[in-house]
């Protein structure tokens, strides 16, 4: 599978040849296995990875629980440390990559500090990567007005909906300089409408940041919808049967859900997934 | 009208019927004595007489509630405040080293419970010496702090707030221990991503998480502190003080005094708890807490 020539290609082009690597890969796995030891006996949660997200891509893992796809967003996180294998995070090791907060991760609960208000959940990344008061300030104003929360800053987080929290915590993972956004199903647990919303704003914010965003879902509307390459996993041992580059054009309407090309993906997907045996058991 | 309803009404249910158990008792446990002192004075009063004698004796073995109830009054309000009859002056002199004793006792927990939450070796080291420390009666190790102290020329306050520290540490420690291990996963991988050293996690994570706890904790450490006064001031001698009161009032048989300084004790115990839950209340809300 030859990912990277291609999403260099759908890459951000203004960003001009960068003199380090001929590829901008943000993430680049090689044969990457991580064996979890349990009681049970060993689980291979991830096996044999080989894997590229370039820059600027938008980037959703897709398959059913156990695939690893978790996993693989918090190998890269350096939450969990593979057995074997290589991975480089903007050419660093996770561990380099995150001493340097090169990412900014979005968990599946909004897990905001319930005795912050939002304004100070915001800052919280800031205040301990050391910023000015007043570049904090800057910053929550500004990325509070990027996930459409201007107004909220002094309440708490129980005192917002579900979907309020989950664009808190976003807006808590954009406020530092991360170019790579790591979302672990940050929608799964709002109903559909929100979901709908949050994700055409997702859109919206990656189409103004030109960031990197790796997506975990388990939705396949909401994967291809959202994704410049989707990445089908199937479980036990968890690994990658298919990787879609979509075809859709970066402007998404939500209505492109209803279109043939869409469709036509969607179906991709769901053929990987079958592929996978997914489906069974 | 609810809270009218579902609180004052069996509150007072319960005190009544406290009230009328405790008089009948009086009667009971005060009769033989009474007998014995009509016997004496050959008078053979009639019933209604004999119950009205039972509950106006001088050093009753039960007294009666208005006994105590009009005791207490008359030290509290009537008497001067610098009096040593004062149950103020008494009360003051016990609220003043359990104060002490319970600042210290709290310090002394939280920072063991930090020590426990962040050295493996003091966690599987030192709590079962703390544990171990709560088994022995406060009782058997008190005259004994005050006998060392008091060899070392140190009396009064100090020997008694290091009794009520020695009480009010523990359930400090325990609950602190708990509070800094509180934190969600989620929270500390949070962290983690942010490369947040370990004195950031603490003070920005374990230690707002810890909050609720403490105010817990300190809740139940200060009766232990109250406590912790009351049992030092037994054994120093002490002239001042709850517990030099019920020691006085038990050589002498002033059962009535007794009774009241420990209606006092009550009263500071209650005081100092609700103080601890409205400032714990207080700095919930602060933080965020839902109303």
């Amino acid at each position: 599978m030859n990912v990277s020539a291609a999403s260099a290609s759908a890459g951000n082009v203004a960003r001009g040849a960068n003199a380090m690597s001929s590829v901008a890969s943000v993430v680049s796995a090689r044969s990457l296995s991580l064996v979890f030891e349990t009681n049970d006996g060993p689980v291979n949660a991830l096996a044999d990875i080989d894997l590229d997200v370039g820059k600027g891509e938008f980037v959703s893992f897709i398959g059913p629980s156990g695939c690893g796809k978790t996993t693989f967003l918090r190998v890269i996180a350096d939450l969990e440390k593979p057995t074997s294998g290589t991975i480089h995070v903007n050419g660093m090791t996770p561990e380099q990559a995150r001493q340097k907060r090169a990412y900014g991760y979005v968990f599946q609960a909004a897990g905001l500090f319930p005795w912050r208000t939002i304004e100070r959940n915001v800052t919280l990344p800031l205040e301990i990567m050391g910023y000015s008061r007043a570049e904090q300030a800057e910053r929550v104003h500004r990325t509070l007005e990027l996930v459409n929360l201007t107004g909220f800053e002094k309440k708490f987080p129980w005192q917002l909906s579900g979907g309020m929290q989950q664009r808190a915590s976003i807006a808590r993972a954009l406020a530092f300089d991360a170019d790579l956004l790591l979302m672990d199903e940050p929608f799964g647990a709002l109903d559909e409408i929100v979901r709908d919303h949050l994700n055409s704003q997702l859109l919206e914010l990656w189409g103004r940041t030109d960031k990197t965003i790796c997506f975990v879902t388990h939705s396949i509307p909401e994967a291809v919808y959202l994704s410049t390459k989707i990445v089908v996993m199937s479980p036990r041992p968890g690994r990658v049967t298919d990787v879609i580059h979509s075809t859709l054009p970066k402007e998404r309407p939500l209505d492109i859900r209803e279109t043939p090309e869409f469709l036509d993906i969607a179906h991709r997907v769901r053929d990987g997934l079958r592929a996978g045996h997914s489906y069974e058991d | 009208m609810d809270s009218f309803r579902d609180k004052i009404v069996p509150v007072t249910v319960i005190v009544a019927a406290i009230v009328v158990i405790w008089y009948v008792a009086a009667i009971f446990m005060n009769a033989p004595y009474q007998r014995e002192l009509n016997n004496r004075a050959h008078e053979t009063p009639d019933l209604g007489t004999f119950i009205g004698q039972t509950w106006a004796q001088r050093k009753p073995t039960l007294p009666a509630p208005h006994q105590i109830a009009e005791n207490f009054f008359q030290n509290t309000f009537l008497v001067k405040i610098t009096s040593r009859r004062s149950l103020v002056y008494n009360s003051w002199v016990t609220l003043s080293s359990t104060l002490a004793g319970f600042a210290f006792g709290t310090l002394l927990g939280i920072l063991i419970a930090v020590g426990i939450v962040h050295v493996p070796v003091l966690d599987r080291s030192l709590m079962p010496w703390i544990i171990a420390s709560q088994t022995i009666p406060i009782l058997a190790i008190a005259p004994m702090v005050v006998v060392v102290f008091a060899a070392i020329g140190i009396t009064g306050l100090i020997p008694k707030a290091l009794i009520s520290t020695y009480l009010s540490f523990f359930p400090v420690a325990v609950g602190m221990v708990k509070g800094l291990r509180s934190p969600d996963i989620l929270h500390l991988d949070l962290m983690h991503t942010y490369n947040a050293s370990k004195i950031q996690t603490f003070w920005k994570l374990r230690v707002p998480a810890s909050v609720p706890f403490l105010f817990t904790s300190m809740k139940v450490a200060v009766a232990a502190s109250l406590v912790g006064a009351i049992v030092g001031e037994l054994p120093t001698g002490a002239v001042a003080g709850i517990g030099a009161k019920l020691l006085a009032g038990s050589y002498y048989s002033q059962t009535i005094d007794m009774w009241s300084a420990l209606v006092a004790g009550s009263i500071v115990a209650v005081l100092l708890v609700a103080a601890v839950g409205v400032a714990g209340r207080f700095v919930e809300l602060r933080m965020g807490a839902r109303p």
